[in-house]
């Protein structure tokens, strides 16, 4: 029951997201909005009662979510051969610029932050 | 024979079969990828996609009638994204302690995608449909299409390049952070998956799940603030590079 209830719950967020995302013209999708809302939302116990499990059910399995859209993709790969290894080298090394530059930028900021590594808040509904 | 035939037609026409392909066909990688003990090579995602595009090819299915039923797993990507604030509102005290420096790198990762895509793009000299289609190929697939709309490049390519860039992070991530020494301390995961979801969004995301919880929370931080980031400065700064 309580897997139906957050089920319920991600949809609300999700539509009430999607409402406000077209209805205020939100450069964020609906999904997005509705992340934010959850958070929101979650300060209710009735909510965290049962969104806990579903959450983590979904999320447990985000990658297979991907699939129907990367079967889409190989279809359209044909769209790359024109412009072939020159997009791949800009795809691989901006996405290895992407990620080292934040990696260290985050390094770097905590190593002068006075706040320790001890910082993790683990709540009784974990797990 | 002809029976058999028929029941094929009958079967590659009905929702059912996108379905079940799908989902056997990766719960299937995911039993390699558990078996490889997760090695970035054995990717679930890449190889359902391999196997799955491979088999549509043989069998000369059409796409529209594969997704027919794989609608049904693609329509869950929306919940989940929402569910993404599960884990952030757990950790809700320790993200609002860092929200300065996860604000800087959040910006300073997105903007290092995005302009070192922009900056090889021109050095390569590829043509302006497909150069402002890859300047939001870190943020959310949906998000990188309405963008590089207003952006003036192809929209179906923004989402080829978001999703192949997913692939990419999701893949060498762990060899890079190796590369470049993060740790996998407490710091460590939380450093090596905010900067997942930032340069590699729903995919990268995905893959710091599967590797550590904390890793996974921040790696969905970093999507929502990439996704933020990217509408409000991507149209203006690259208005200001024309």
């Amino acid at each position: 029951m309580n897997a139906l209830h957050g089920l319920a719950w991600l949809l609300a967020c999700q539509t009430a997201g999607e409402l406000l995302s077209r209805g205020l013209g939100l450069p964020v999708p609906g999904p997005v909005v509705g992340m934010g809302l959850l958070v929101l939302a979650l300060r209710w116990p009735a909510v965290r009662a049962s969104v806990g499990d579903t959450a983590r059910f979904l999320l447990s399995h985000l990658s297979l979510l991907f699939v129907p859209v990367g079967v889409g993709v190989m279809v359209h790969i044909g769209l790359l051969q024109t412009h072939g290894w020159r997009v791949m080298l800009v795809l691989v090394v901006s996405t290895w610029i992407g990620l080292t530059v934040t990696a260290l930028v985050l390094r770097w900021t905590w190593r002068r932050a006075i706040a320790p590594a001890s910082d993790h808040t683990p709540d009784k509904a974990h797990g | 024979m002809a029976d058999f035939v028929q029941l094929w037609v009958y079967l590659a026409s009905t929702p059912l079969f996108g379905l079940t392909a799908t989902v056997v066909v990766y719960a299937l990688a995911q039993g390699l990828y558990q078996r490889t003990r997760q090695a970035p090579w054995a990717n679930p995602v890449l190889w359902s996609v391999l196997v799955i595009a491979s088999g549509l090819w043989l069998s000369g299915t059409p796409y529209p009638t594969y997704f027919s039923g794989a609608q049904f797993i693609h329509f869950l990507l929306g919940p989940a994204v929402v569910a993404l604030g599960w884990p952030l509102w757990e950790r809700r005290h320790e993200l609002r302690a860092h929200a300065g420096p996860l604000l800087l790198a959040a910006a300073a990762g997105g903007l290092a995608s995005a302009g070192s895509a922009w900056a090889m793009g021109v050095w390569l000299d590829l043509p302006s449909g497909v150069l402002w289609a890859l300047v939001p190929k870190s943020v959310t697939a949906p998000v990188a299409m309405g963008l590089a709309e207003r952006l003036g490049g192809e929209p179906a390519l923004a989402a080829v390049f978001a999703v192949v860039t997913g692939l990419i992070g999701a893949m060498s991530a762990r060899s890079l952070f190796g590369l470049l020494g993060v740790p996998t301390d407490a710091r460590g995961w939380r450093t090596r998956g905010f900067a997942l979801g930032t340069a590699a969004h729903g995919l990268g995301a995905a893959r710091a799940l599967q590797v550590q919880p904390d890793a996974g929370a921040y790696a969905g931080l970093a999507l929502g603030l990439q996704v933020v980031i990217s509408a409000l400065t991507l149209p203006w700064l690259v208005q200001w590079l024309r």
